[in-house]
């Protein structure tokens, strides 16, 4: 492969190659997301690779194992391009029909295709399916399209492009101001402006300062991070490198998750093709500017998701968070100044700079702007991953794309923002995706898994059971949390058995407020916010226990 | 471990690759891992005993893991562990007493939709229900 020096030469190969691909070209994208690797698409895969030889097409037909195309529910999801048919469920039996009818005959096996469960209506194309109809895809859409194993599918598709336009065509000032002014908000849950905090790493005296795409994604029930960073994990890149060029950062470092095979693959041959085209390391496209990326794992704890927690962690010792009168965006990684933010905030910018704050905030809510991933799990007809404009209301997510509740049951509880989250009921349905609307709620919205709970469900079990999730991924390092949260597992152990006494109740609100005051991180501080919700919606349930 | 030699920052990379391989850290590594990066045994330990990924003694010849994560505990995971545990005759934590199986529970491996399930060597048995279980298991001798 030959290194790119120059914008020109960047165009030049996104040139070629387009001119070596054919749009009427048969292609088969086969989901390799989570879900589908969990549901034998390797199977599946085989066997195109296995039909494709043997009716002769091998060459003729483009085979590809991509990223999550969102509908997991349904896979292994499979799509043929380019009439973009859409098949779910497909099993390795339905491969030799799918290549002499579809590939070959260009007709639809009608069996495949998506059919309402509630109507019976079929949908024959990826556009048509409601899953997919009511979304914005921009930071996933391309998945269904791209090979992520290939960097030239990505530069293909306009990839680097927002690069290139930040280092030729605008100061590390003009790329910091682009992305105050697009008023993009941290997705890993805080929400806070990463506009702002680039500036503050930026302006930070030390002169070395880091990077750090927090790949962590350790909330339960949240799985949208590895879809777009397993899926398309140049586009994460990309938005890393024009950070650091923004900020003046020279290094950075990619946390992620260790036990997913095919996320730590991805991720370590898209750096790796990055050098050796001249996109990542020393003089990035001829530009002058150097910086690289190390990839260190999280090693099976929580709490090694927190800021503070994540850089000791890095530094090679135990991930025990510190207070943080002084930012991590100041002092970080052995003390110098580090930039931390999560994959999908990352993987906005390239799209920000390249087409612009103002086409960038004329998506979304007055305080919200752009799209957000959601991971949609837990009671729900179709879970998945979700991407739409900021204002979308909960209800069109639940109903609308997510299909409502299975087995015809009744909607109890929405849980947002994982094991430090909040419930809220029914009620509050027609509540906008938005940062603040939904704090205000009491459901905030965290990293974007979003858990749909149906009547069955018990509330004062579910506090109990995001209790015992987080007492063992604390890192006990400080008293209010280490102490508090086991105090409140044993009150709401003797709810949950019916054996509540009186008085219960205050004691536990007793113990959250002294916890939300002293615990050094958002871990202790946020730990009782399920306990929080769900005595302040749904405490009747609370109260029934307690004699 | 040579490329790390003298590296105390990498011990997390080092214990990382060892446990992958092996699946559990015994002492000699860690005492080896102490000497040959410059870290004192202490924290080697401390590190070890810490993370969750991190093994002190060994495993099973196939490892169950019961995702416990919130989506799948919806979706009915306690009940599908009770039935593990009653098939594999150990608790969560433990290793069986010929080292057939180990056992683990732990969340989330991101295929909530998936929910509830089983994962045996890395491998997906998803919306399983317990009536299942025995029937996945004979496959692993």
């Amino acid at each position: 492969m030959q290194r790119i020096n120059s914008a020109a030469e960047l165009d030049a190969r996104r040139e070629d190659i387009r001119a070596g691909k054919d749009a009427d070209r048969p292609a088969i994208a086969v989901c390799s997301g989570a879900g589908c690797a969990g549901l034998s698409n390797g199977r599946v895969i085989a066997a195109f690779e296995k039909e494709l030889e043997s009716q002769g097409l091998a060459g003729k037909v483009d085979l590809r194992a991509t990223g999550c195309h969102g509908l997991c529910e349904l896979g292994p999801n499979v799509v043929i391009y380019p009439e973009e048919i859409y098949y779910v469920h497909v099993k390795p039996e339905d491969v030799a029909e799918i290549v002499k009818e579809t590939v070959q005959g260009k007709k639809v096996v009608d069996r495949l295709v998506y059919s309402d469960p509630a109507s019976g209506e079929k949908a024959v194309h990826l556009s048509e399916i409601p899953f997919y109809k009511y979304q914005s895809r921009n930071l996933i859409g391309n998945n269904t399209r791209i090979n992520p194993s290939s960097i030239d599918d990505y530069i293909g598709i306009g990839g680097y492009a927002a690069l290139a336009k930040a280092l030729f065509g605008m100061k590390p000032e003009q790329v910091l101001d682009e992305v105050k002014k697009a008023n993009l908000r941290g997705r890993g849950g805080g929400g806070f402006p990463a506009g702002l905090k680039w500036e503050t790493t930026r302006n930070a005296p030390e002169k070395e300062k880091y990077v750090i795409v927090n790949g962590h994604e350790g909330e339960p029930g949240a799985f949208m991070d590895r879809a777009v960073f397993t899926g398309n994990p140049h586009l994460v890149l990309e938005g890393l490198i024009i950070g650091a060029y923004a900020i003046g950062a020279h290094q950075g470092f990619i946390y992620t998750r260790h036990d997913s095979k095919l996320l730590k693959q991805n991720i370590d041959r898209a750096l790796k093709q990055a050098r050796e085209n001249g996109l990542l390391g020393e003089n990035i496209l001829g530009s002058g500017f150097d910086f690289d990326v190390e990839v260190h794992f999280d090693v099976g704890i929580f709490v090694s998701g927190e800021s503070s927690a994540l850089m000791r962690s890095i530094e090679g010792k135990n991930p025990e968070p510190r207070p943080k009168y002084i930012r991590t965006s100041v002092s970080g990684i052995w003390d110098k100044p580090s930039n931390l933010n999560n994959v999908e905030t990352w993987a906005n910018v390239p799209q920000i700079i390249e087409k612009g704050a103002e086409w960038y905030t004329g998506i979304g809510t007055e305080s919200s702007k752009g799209t957000k991933m959601i991971s949609l799990s837990g009671n729900i007809v179709n879970s998945g991953v979700v991407e739409v404009p900021f204002g979308t209301t909960l209800r069109q997510i639940i109903f609308d794309i997510g299909g409502g509740i299975p087995g015809g049951k009744k909607l109890k509880a929405l849980h947002f923002g994982g094991a430090m989250g909040g419930s809220i009921p029914e009620s509050l349905i027609d509540t906008p995706l938005d940062f603040d609307a939904l704090k205000k709620v009491g459901a905030p919205m965290g990293a974007g898994a979003l858990m749909v709970m149906d009547e069955d469900t018990d509330m004062v079990e579910m506090a109990r059971f995001f209790l015992t999730f987080l007492t063992n991924e604390s890192c006990g390092k400080c008293v209010p949390c280490r102490e508090g949260i086991q105090q409140l597992l044993k009150i709401l152990t003797d709810i949950c058995k019916g054996e509540g006494k009186k008085g219960d109740i205050e004691t536990m609100e007793e113990i959250a407020d002294v916890m939300s005051a002293a615990s050094l991180c958002s871990l202790g501080k946020t730990a009782t916010d399920p306990l929080r919700g769900t005595l302040k919606y749904f405490r009747e349930e609370y109260e029934t226990n307690i004699h | 471990m040579a490329k790390y030699e003298g590296k105390p920052g990498a011990l997390i990379h080092v214990l990382m690759e060892i446990q992958s391989e092996n699946h559990w850290l015994p002492k000699e590594i860690l005492n080896a891992i102490s000497d040959r990066l410059n870290v004192p045994l202490s924290r080697v330990m401390q590190v070890a005993s810490f993370y969750k990924t991190f093994s002190l003694t060994p495993k099973g010849r196939h490892r169950i893991h019961v995702c416990s994560g919130t989506s799948c505990h919806l979706r009915g995971a306690d009940e599908l562990l009770n039935s593990v545990q009653e098939l594999v005759g150990v608790k969560a934590g433990e290793v069986d007493a010929d080292a057939r199986f180990s056992l683990e529970t732990g969340c989330c491996l991101g295929s909530c939709t998936l929910g509830p399930e089983m994962i045996v060597d890395g491998e997906h048995h998803g919306r399983l229900s317990s009536d299942r279980v025995e029937e996945v298991l004979k496959n692993y001798a």
